[in-house]
């Protein structure tokens, strides 16, 4: 199956709606299992990693949820077709490095991923658009609970269901949230934001997760600690974590427009005037630039223009999304020619942000969504 | 001077180690030295108290120096070190020890709190019901009751029963 012929068109994904979703881009709760009788795929051998994938497999596409899935070994897919599926946010960085023992099964509508052998035999992720932690937790046990009619995960009473590494084990679960973070980073409260949270025994990490630098002013936010804590406990404590951030959030947009307004639209404006004019430039600098046009776009400097033309940009000026919409191989240099021609393109019928936005909306419109 | 580690309680242990030509302090309250085993400052590394919350250290404290491997799958405990990652499930029972004390720093807890897979479940429930009706029963003989002792025999004999099946399963 190809993997491009099934994943949803980039302006198709960008449009869609979670509550929240000006500044939550989408929720997450990811559980860890392993089966009880076999080695973790960090030290099981190759025949036994193939073993765990045949077991596996059958298993997983056997869900109600993932009829009409996506199934494949990833050692049939292609570099660079795992680097788009990083770039999506459907597999991690470690995964994409697998190959053969190793495979991933991806639901119609992109909201149930599992990877099969990562770290774990089993890494299961249930993703929504917008804050919506508790139906990704819904989803995902009950996902779970299917799954143990079939298969014996390693589960100790004292410890919890047992994962390779110590750091996810009890729970085996991962709840977290995509933050777009403009405000407070202009603001320059992101750093104590960042301390507080790490203080009540969360993590902050960039846009692809741990080890990774917050481009584009995306942070995700989740739990560290598994043991000790039921799922729903850390579901409650996240989504109070997190209502607090979407409100400092907005405090911050709302102080900056009204202080220094100047500094917000000159921000804006220069980060247009670049992506609506550069003839080369870096999947970094575009994210950076996109973080500020989408800022432009809730803050009212972009009217008629919808936040999903910058999302979908967002997505197709990473590296490998360039590369596959040509069929030659691309320099990095390029790629920066070919992503500045991309955006120059999209942006034509945008015009300049306006001097003055509308009243500012309250933040009220955005929650009546929910 | 407050404790480099809680930053709560006033710090009443004071160490300072020179490695090559570096010098390095560490200022702990009694409690942290405790939990850190930092009663022989010969036989821990600052840096690791530092960087690796004794994590390293409170592997190496556990095993003794001795090496233990996991009778299942082979995994050592220098492999452990090296990646940081266990061998398989039952490595955890393997090196419980050594675990112990690096759960406590990760975790909120030592006990899992959270689901359980429902074939487990069911098991705990009966040996629970199972455990209660024994306790009743012996309560009857005491009192003479023996009526109500037979009821109690006979649901035993039944969740026994139903216990041994679900278990196979």
């Amino acid at each position: 199956m190809d993997i491009h012929a099934f994943l949803t068109p980039p302006a198709e994904s960008a449009r869609r709606k979670g509550p929240y979703d000006r500044i939550v881009m989408s929720s997450r709760v990811r559980l860890a299992r392993n089966l009880r009788e076999a080695s973790f795929p960090g030290w099981a051998k190759k025949p036994e990693r193939v073993r765990v994938l045949e077991l596996i497999r059958p298993a997983i596409e056997a869900l109600p949820d993932m009829k009409d899935a996506f199934s494949e070994a990833m050692d049939s897919l292609s570099t660079l077709d795992k680097q788009i599926l990083v770039e999506r946010h459907l597999i991690s960085r470690e995964h994409a490095a697998k190959s053969a023992g190793s495979g991933l099964v991806l639901n119609r509508d992109e909201t149930f991923c599992v990877m099969i052998n990562e770290e774990d035999h089993l890494r299961m992720q249930a993703l929504r658009p917008g804050l919506q932690l508790r139906q990704a937790w819904t989803a995902i046990d009950q996902a779970d609970s299917n799954l143990e009619k079939k298969l014996e995960f390693a589960f100790s009473p004292e410890l919890g269901y047992l994962t390779a590494c110590p750091t996810n084990i009890g729970t085996g679960i991962r709840v977290s949230a995509m933050l777009h973070l403009p405000g407070l980073v202009l603001a320059e409260q992101i750093n104590p934001i960042i301390q507080s949270v790490n203080k009540l025994g969360l993590a902050v990490r960039g846009l692809y997760g741990e080890g990774t630098e917050a481009l584009g002013n995306v942070f995700q936010v989740s739990n560290q600690m598994t043991l000790g804590e039921s799922e729903s406990a850390i579901v409650e404590r996240l989504e109070k974590v997190l209502g607090q951030i979407i409100e400092h959030e907005e405090n911050a947009r709302g102080t900056l427009l009204e202080k220094k307004a100047k500094m917000v639209y000159n921000h804006i404006g220069r980060a247009y005037g670049i992506l609506a004019n550069a003839h080369s430039i870096s999947s970094k600098e575009t994210m950076n630039l996109l973080s500020l046009m989408r800022l432009g776009v809730d803050v009212g400097l972009f009217p008629g223009v919808d936040r999903a033309l910058v999302d979908e940009l967002f997505i197709l000026t990473q590296p490998a999304h360039l590369q596959k919409q040509h069929s030659e191989k691309l320099s990095a240099e390029e790629r920066d020619l070919l992503r500045a021609d991309m955006v120059r393109e999209r942006l034509r019928h945008v015009s300049r942000p306006i001097a003055k936005p509308p009243p500012p909306q309250s933040p009220e419109l955005d929650k009546t969504e929910k | 001077m407050l404790c480099c580690i809680c930053k709560e309680k006033e710090a009443t242990v004071h160490l300072t180690q020179i490695a090559g030509d570096k010098m390095q302090k560490v200022d702990l309250c009694e409690d942290c030295a405790k939990t850190k085993g930092v009663n022989d400052p010969t036989g821990f590394s600052l840096a690791d108290l530092l960087l690796g919350l004794g994590a390293s250290q409170e592997i190496e404290q556990a095993a003794g120096g001795a090496e233990i491997k996991c009778a299942r799958c082979g995994f050592t405990h220098a492999d452990f070190k090296k990646a940081g990652r266990l061998g398989c499930p039952e490595c955890y029972t393997t090196f419980s020890e050594a675990l112990d004390g690096l759960l406590k720093t990760m975790h909120k807890g030592t006990r899992h709190v959270g689901k359980v897979p429902e074939t487990l479940r069911k098991t705990r429930d009966l040996s629970d019901r199972l455990k209660l009706l024994q306790k009743k029963l012996g309560k009857a003989i005491e009192d003479e009751d023996f009526e109500q002792a037979a009821i109690f025999r006979d649901e035993i004999k039944q969740v026994t029963a139903r216990l041994a099946t679900s278990s196979v399963t």
